[in-house]
């Protein structure tokens, strides 16, 4: 079975492809757009602008408490200040006091309660940063402080939620593990984790005419930007643009948490009447700003003798900070992804979203899907330990496949052989089987060191489930002389996407590369789009932009073939020319004589996901366009005696469908796995009793560097085409590829193992760090001495 | 006020700066040299690394006043013209960038890695000697093929520049 699964995935995907010829700029290793002003430092981020004469720097007043009514709040001594221009409260705000995303409880300023440790109180406008910030400290504030929720468990204790609880299924779950041969439940917490996004938050409002606003923001979402900017100053849309050429790193932390900061700068500008700049210290960035939900997931299973799963039952108890924010889809797609690439025939999923008194938790690269598919691999583990077999023989038994291929939410997996064939062949190109009997013998001799191995899949779904989301414009003009002006909605933070929507742009005029220019995203172009997120910015942006191509392209062509008198089909664009029967001219001449016979050369495309729906009160739809794949083989070794440990290899075989960049693509499978990597090792967010976070720098949060990742780290493209119909047959490949690094987790997971008695179950949480490590090995070894007592004292 | 004097990018400057001005403002607003980024703003993540007096130094951690009378190199002043460093050259090429936030803190401490332990690095000594400089998009596989490269075209120039 396994055998055919490999030979159709191999034979399936031959004739999906796109056009039969060869293509000049997709599928190239192209470096970059901004490679060459990124070596050279000349790329601008919004704090390396040139400042307009006149600009005023802002910093934010924070609470000194986490939860309680605000009884004084006295702001004359940060008036009184050195520099200060202006002081900005809630009492500021011309339109609502609200700069969320769609559910109305994110103040930009506390107005009766806070919320949070470190919540926005005010923000100070002074004549340069230094002042502002100096003078944001000089508030007295009182807070009758109540004692903050800080823990998923106080959260319940409260009975606190965000949101209403959500939960679906299918068949009886609960009938079903009860008639099981086999049963076990288990808890697996799962940390949260900051962005760290290199570039911090950062925004610059510029006034205009007539209340009119220029904001350059750091976000992901400058239509949210723009939108929210408008609510709150009571302004029409129209009067406010939002643009961002580039940032230094989002990962989802710029999704909805950029707007808030450039929202106080077009509110310090609007007050002022003079340009205003917030660049959140990194401290405070850290302390302001959402980080990926952390969550406690309970699971109960039911397993027959060959460890496949009859009936499964979660339950995400998800910590969702102090308002809603992202929420929603977040802990869906925590529930989406639960099965990850298994085959639950009866299931159950709850949630809750709970309210804590922390930071509002948001989007973070996966967007809630990790944490789902980390607790079913725990449970694979789970399988594993309890039945002796090897966790990679569990998983594959429990893997979709042909009949066993339908969702918890009814969406049918099309092409589960796909997993099948790439597992197979990873385990054998990692050589999984011999190294694990190579690590079950050193384990064996050594007394201290012990190491583990794990190989996991990833699946994961393609679309925005917010419906409406799915949607992307682009405007491409073609100028007089053939150079081509490309914008599109979609936002660049290193991903890549606006070089591989230029390559598709060049490829469809046939032209060279240097014709197109690139340009910066802004809501004045584009209109209304969606956040650059969910891993479709080349799906949704390049399709727009290829269907703005096209129209000009038709328009051009039909021009041709009248004045020419040639048959449409026989106009070729190729090589920078435009092929017209026998003859030929450059792309710039067909341009020009174009403009003189007044033929439009300028279009704006639009392009929706075809195909996706989902019924959210009957939990049934086809929410995802396709599915992407993976599958990461890790090793690890770790200290029994400190706990210390390292990722010493990783294998990775990952699904983009056919690359529109390779090199794009294969960066963003290493730099994903990493970061899921230190998600889910190193990366631990520490708030205390007060609610405070007290890693709040990379002194005390630590962040993967290059001594962390192995040399041996082998990241190979499955060639397979997409089946779906997407921008030249590629894949997403945003987040995807973070999830490979499940196989980190369980690697170290599998080396504890190797301190265990036989059949115990390992008692780690995510993150493995150290300490965290230690302790499940301490545990792990005292039930054992526990046991070695035991035995000795039964017999004197 | 304080004053002054260093030479950037093989120019001298003189100012007067606010004694706490830090060396990367100094740099970045007072010169408008703004490839050297504020990451962390605390000596973390090495994206303010330039060079003074030949030594890798975190910017955003040393006063511009202790600057003073040095010579300061930035990574604008790197390149020979309009012809890449070889060490920039090198981080395009192997695709060691992704927001490039990070990008010319990384470039200055590789060429001061090469400068101090010769090009013929290891992977170890150039995944060790880089644990001051934090990138969050890349994972660092390139970065590492790319120093690698840069350091031997280093030896390359270094030694065509040796015999011209
Ligand atoms: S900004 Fe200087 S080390 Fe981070
Ligand atoms: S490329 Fe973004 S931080 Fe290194």
């Amino acid at each position: 079975m396994a055998d055919s699964a490999v030979n159709g995935a191999k034979t399936g995907v031959s004739g999906a492809g796109e056009a039969d010829r060869p293509l000049r700029h997709v599928r190239q290793a192209l470096p970059h757009d901004s490679a060459v002003r990124h070596v050279q430092g000349t790329a601008q981020y919004i704090d390396d602008i040139r400042e307009p004469e006149g600009t005023l720097h802002i910093a934010i007043g924070m609470a000194p408490k986490a939860r309680g009514r605000i009884t004084a709040l006295d702001l004359a001594p940060v008036r009184a200040a050195p520099g200060i221009v202006a002081v900005l409260t809630a009492a500021d705000i011309p339109g609502p006091n609200d700069v969320s995303p769609a559910m109305g409880d994110d103040p930009m300023f506390a107005e009766e309660r806070v919320e949070f440790h470190g919540q926005a109180l005010f923000a100070v406008v002074a004549t340069t940063r230094d002042a502002a910030r100096r003078a944001a400290r000089k508030a007295h504030v009182e807070i009758e402080a109540e004692r903050p929720s800080v823990s998923v468990e106080d959260a319940i204790a409260r009975n606190e939620t965000v949101l209403a609880d959500y939960g679906f299924g299918r068949g009886d779950a609960d009938a079903a593990i009860a008639q099981s041969p086999h049963r076990l439940e288990g808890s697996l917490r799962i940390g949260g984790q900051e962005h760290f996004y290199l570039e911090g938050q950062a925004a610059l409002a510029i006034p205009g005419e007539e209340g009119d606003l220029h904001v350059t923001s750091s976000t992901q979402h400058p239509t949210e930007v723009q939108h929210v900017i408008a609510r709150v100053l009571a302004l029409p849309d129209a009067y406010v643009t939002c643009e961002v050429r580039r940032m230094g790193g989002g990962f989802g932390g710029k999704e909805s948490q950029a707007t808030q900061w450039a929202a106080i700068a077009a509110l310090g500008a609007k007050v002022t009447g003079r340009p205003c700049k917030i660049r959140l210290d990194r401290d405070d960035d850290f302390v302001l700003t959402g980080k990926r939900h952390d969550m406690r997931c309970d699971y109960a299973l039911g397993y027959d003798d060959d460890g496949v799963i009859q009936g499964y039952k979660v339950a995400h108890l998800v910590r969702c900070g102090y308002s809603a924010d992202l929420s929603q889809g977040v802990v869906d797609r925590t529930m989406f992804h639960s099965d990850n690439a298994y085959y639950l025939p009866a299931v159950r999923i709850d949630t809750r979203r709970l309210k804590t008194n922390t930071v509002s938790n948001t989007a973070f690269r996966g967007f809630g899907g990790p944490q789902g598919m980390l607790s079913i691999e725990r449970a694979m583990d789970e399988i594993a330990w309890a039945t002796g077999r090897d966790p990679l023989d569990v998983r594959l038994a429990n893997l979709y496949a042909a009949g066993r291929d339908i969702t918890p939410y009814g969406q049918k997996v099309e092409d589960p052989q796909i997993m099948h064939a790439m597992i197979a062949e990873l385990a054998e190109s990692a050589d999984y089987r011999a190294r694990r009997a190579e690590i079950a013998a050193f384990n064996a001799s050594s007394r201290v060191l012990k190491k583990g191995i794990a190989l996991t899949p990833v699946k994961f779904g393609i679309s925005f489930t917010l419906m409406h989301l799915n949607q992307a414009g682009a405007l491409v003009h073609v100028y007089q002389d053939g150079s081509v002006h490309l914008n599109h909605g979609g936002t660049e933070m290193g991903q890549g996407l606006y070089m591989k929507v230029a390559q598709v742009v060049a490829e469809e005029f046939g032209i060279a590369m240097e014709r197109v220019r690139i340009t910066a995203t802004t809501t004045a172009k584009v209109p209304n789009t969606a956040p650059t997120a969910a891993s479709s910015g080349s799906d949704l942006n390049g399709m727009a932009a290829k269907i703005a191509c096209e129209a000009i392209k038709a328009r051009m062509t039909a021009f041709a073939s009248e004045k020419y008198g040639v048959l449409a089909e026989q106009i070729d664009f190729r090589d920078d020319r435009v092929f017209i029967g026998n003859e030929s001219l450059s792309f710039p001449e067909l341009a020009r004589d174009c403009v003189m016979n007044r033929v439009q050369l300028s279009h704006a495309g639009f392009y929706r996901t075809p195909e996706i729906w989902w019924d959210r009160e009957k939990a049934q739809g086809k929410p995802f366009f396709y599915f992407a794949y993976g599958a990461a083989c890790a090793e690890a070794v770790i200290d029994t005696l400190t706990g210390e440990n390292r990722i010493t290899r990783v294998d990775i075989l990952h699904d983009v469908g056919k690359s529109l960049n390779p090199a794009v693509d294969i960066g963003q499978i290493e730099g994903g796995f990493v970061q899921g990597m230190g998600w889910l090792t190193t990366e631990e967010l520490v708030f205390d009793d007060e609610a405070r976070l007290r890693t709040h720098a990379p002194s005390t949060y630590k962040i993967p560097v290059a001594s962390d990742v192995p040399e041996h780290f082998k990241v190979t493209l499955y060639p397979n085409a997409n089946r779906t119909q997407t921008i030249y047959r590629s894949k997403a490949v945003g987040e995807p590829p973070l999830m490979l690094a499940n196989a980190a987790f369980c690697a170290i997971t599998d080396a504890v193992r190797a301190v265990a008695p036989k059949g115990a179950r390992i008692p780690l949480d995510a993150p493995a760090t150290p300490e965290a490590v230690l302790r499940a090995c301490a545990s792990l070894q005292g039930e054992a001495l526990d046991g070695e007592a035991l035995e000795a004292g039964a017999q004197p | 006020m304080a004053s002054v004097t260093m030479t950037v990018n093989g120019k001298s400057v003189t100012a007067d700066v606010d004694p706490r001005t830090l060396l990367a403002q100094f740099v970045r607003e007072h010169l408008r040299l703004t490839g050297t980024h504020v990451g962390c703003d605390t000596s973390q993540c090495g994206a303010c690394v330039v060079h003074v007096d030949g030594k890798a130094v975190k910017a955003c951690t040393m006063l511009a006043v202790q600057a003073d009378g040095c010579e300061v190199l930035t990574i604008e002043g790197l390149a020979d013209g309009a012809e890449l460093h070889p060490m920039q050259a090198a981080f395009r090429e192997h695709h060691g960038l992704q927001c490039g936030y990070c990008t010319p803190g990384m470039i200055m401490t590789a060429v001061d890695m090469v400068n101090r332990l010769g090009s013929d690095l290891d992977e170890a000594t150039i995944r060790h000697e880089l644990e001051g400089n934090i990138c969050r998009c890349t994972g660092y596989h390139n970065i590492v093929r790319a120093v690698e490269t840069g350091a031997k075209a280093m030896t390359g120039a270094s030694a065509r520049q040796a015999a011209e």
